[in-house]
């Protein structure tokens, strides 16, 4: 069977999932592999086999289940779905895409708080020096997730075993980098 | 002999321990790292999570200094990078009009032509052939080699080995002594980047990967990833809370055993770093 035998309308999140990142969620025939491989399904709202049924409907309702679930945010991007899809259909790219629309839509899910506010601040220890600083991430994670009880006993550990820069490590060429960030920051993605 | 490498911040902190034993084989073995010149963070997960095109651009930003500056052949000792390099040259190949665009970003020439070699890779190339007569102190030990996610996927663009049950670094530890065991959970994933966000989550499944490496008798978890390591080696309390257990097996790097194995000190391959005593050296 063609790809063209499995109809998608430009408008749904289908059609633009396949405009944006050439996935084709019709194709997939819920054979249930990606679920059964995924080392995170069983924290997941929502598996990843029923991710792409929900999507297949082309349901203006269940879209917005999809962009408003903790499972997309929960992806850990190990790419055992798509190693094992039948259909060799790309769940991985699929969902980076999925939660640059949630962000984008402000539907992210509240459960997912702590783990874009870690994307967030190593997004910001990058922009300024360049490098991860671990350290300054630590502490704006702390800062956004307001978790300020959490690894306290680890930095030591780290910086005991020389594992924690107590200074940030930058790149020459800063503004070279923070160009790069202003140039990829305006959103296109529907 | 001048190689390129791309360290990646990880190998600069966290993993400084691997970068230890990745420059020390480098110098056994007469080779000169050259680094890319001013390189950058290449975005991990964080980027391609929250942002497309930033998340080529950045690792497009490292190849593109590599090519400038004459470095054709580059080694990316940590598997994270590895992956986001090697997938940013395939999506940009594919797609001229994106690979247009984000060279319009970076304001710089991008050809995609640098060739990439992962640690085992790197190994297979300039250690292996040169591997007769140096290995002094055998790695006489059963082991669990751990691949991880990104060594092996998404396996249609890496093309490196067998997305399940991969055999590269067993090869290369059979070839210094030791004996690698059959494991299940070889390319299993550790929780990767939730390591602060989802402590909980990398406790649950590092420690799966722990137990039953333990499980099958072996004596140290090898891996090749500094990612990996830092969940199963430096997590290891969060993991031994989680299950009520107290694991004890090592975690080392594929090139602190071939260190070892050639006779170098177990402070100069950062194995003193580590949180979980290797006590097998």
């Amino acid at each position: 069977m063609s790809q063209n035998d499995h109809h998608t309308e430009n408008n749904t999140l289908a059609g633009s999932i396949l405009k944006n990142v050439e996935v084709h969620a019709q194709k997939c025939y819920q054979c249930g592999k990606c679920t059964a491989g995924c080392p995170v399904a069983d924290e997941m709202d929502l598996p990843p086999s029923m991710v792409m049924r929900l999507l297949q409907t082309e349901d203006p309702a269940n879209e917005e289940q999809v962009l408003r679930s903790h499972a997309i945010w929960l992806c850990v991007t190990c790419e055992m779905c798509l190693s094992r899809c039948p259909m060799e259909i790309d769940i991985p790219s699929m969902m980076d895409y999925l939660r640059q629309r949630s962000m984008q839509e402000k539907k992210v899910n509240p459960k997912a708080k702590n783990i874009i506010a870690f994307h967030r601040s190593f997004l910001n220890s990058i922009r300024f020096t360049g490098r991860l600083y671990e350290l300054g991430l630590i502490v704006d994670y702390k800062r956004q997730s307001l978790n300020l009880m959490q690894d306290v006993a680890l930095a030591p550990k780290m910086i005991s075993r020389g594992k924690l820069h107590l200074i940030p490590d930058s790149i020459k060429d800063k503004a070279h980098l923070a160009r790069i960030f202003k140039k990829t920051s305006k959103k296109k993605n529907k | 002999m001048k190689i390129g490498i791309y360290p990646g911040c990880s190998l600069t902190g966290s993993a400084r321990d691997y970068n230890e034993s990745v420059f020390a084989l480098a110098e056994a073995f007469e080779m000169d790292f050259v680094q890319v010149p001013d390189w950058n963070c290449c975005g991990a997960t964080a980027a391609h999570n929250l942002n497309k095109e930033l998340s080529l651009a950045l690792p497009a930003r490292i190849l593109a200094l590599a090519e400038k500056n004459g470095l054709e052949e580059i080694i990316v000792p940590c598997a994270a990078c590895y992956s986001r390099l090697v997938v940013t040259q395939h999506e940009l190949k594919k797609d001229p009009v994106l690979k247009n665009r984000v060279s319009e970003i970076l304001e710089m020439d991008y050809r995609g032509t640098t060739h990439l070699l992962n640690v085992i890779e790197w190994i297979d190339k300039y250690i292996i052939p040169k591997l007769d007569g140096r290995v002094v102190k055998p790695f006489n030990h059963k082991v669990a080699c751990y691949y991880g996610c990104l060594l092996v996927r998404p396996n249609k663009v890496l093309q490196y080995d067998r997305a399940e049950d991969p055999q590269t670094m067993d090869i290369v530890m059979s070839k210094i002594g030791a004996e690698p065991l059959e494991y299940p959970y070889k390319t299993e994933c550790c929780g990767a980047g939730f390591s602060v966000s989802r402590t909980d989550i990398v406790s649950k499944l590092s420690g799966k990967i722990i137990e039953d490496a333990e499980y099958r008798g072996a004596e140290a978890i090898i891996v090749a990833c500094p990612m990996c390591h830092s969940n199963l080696d430096m997590r290891r309390s969060d993991i031994n809370r989680h299950w009520k257990r107290e694991f004890k097996i090592p975690v080392v790097f594929v090139t602190q055993a071939i260190g070892l194995a050639i006779g170098l000190s177990e402070s100069r391959l950062g194995l003193k770093r580590h949180f979980v005593e290797v006590g097998i050296s």
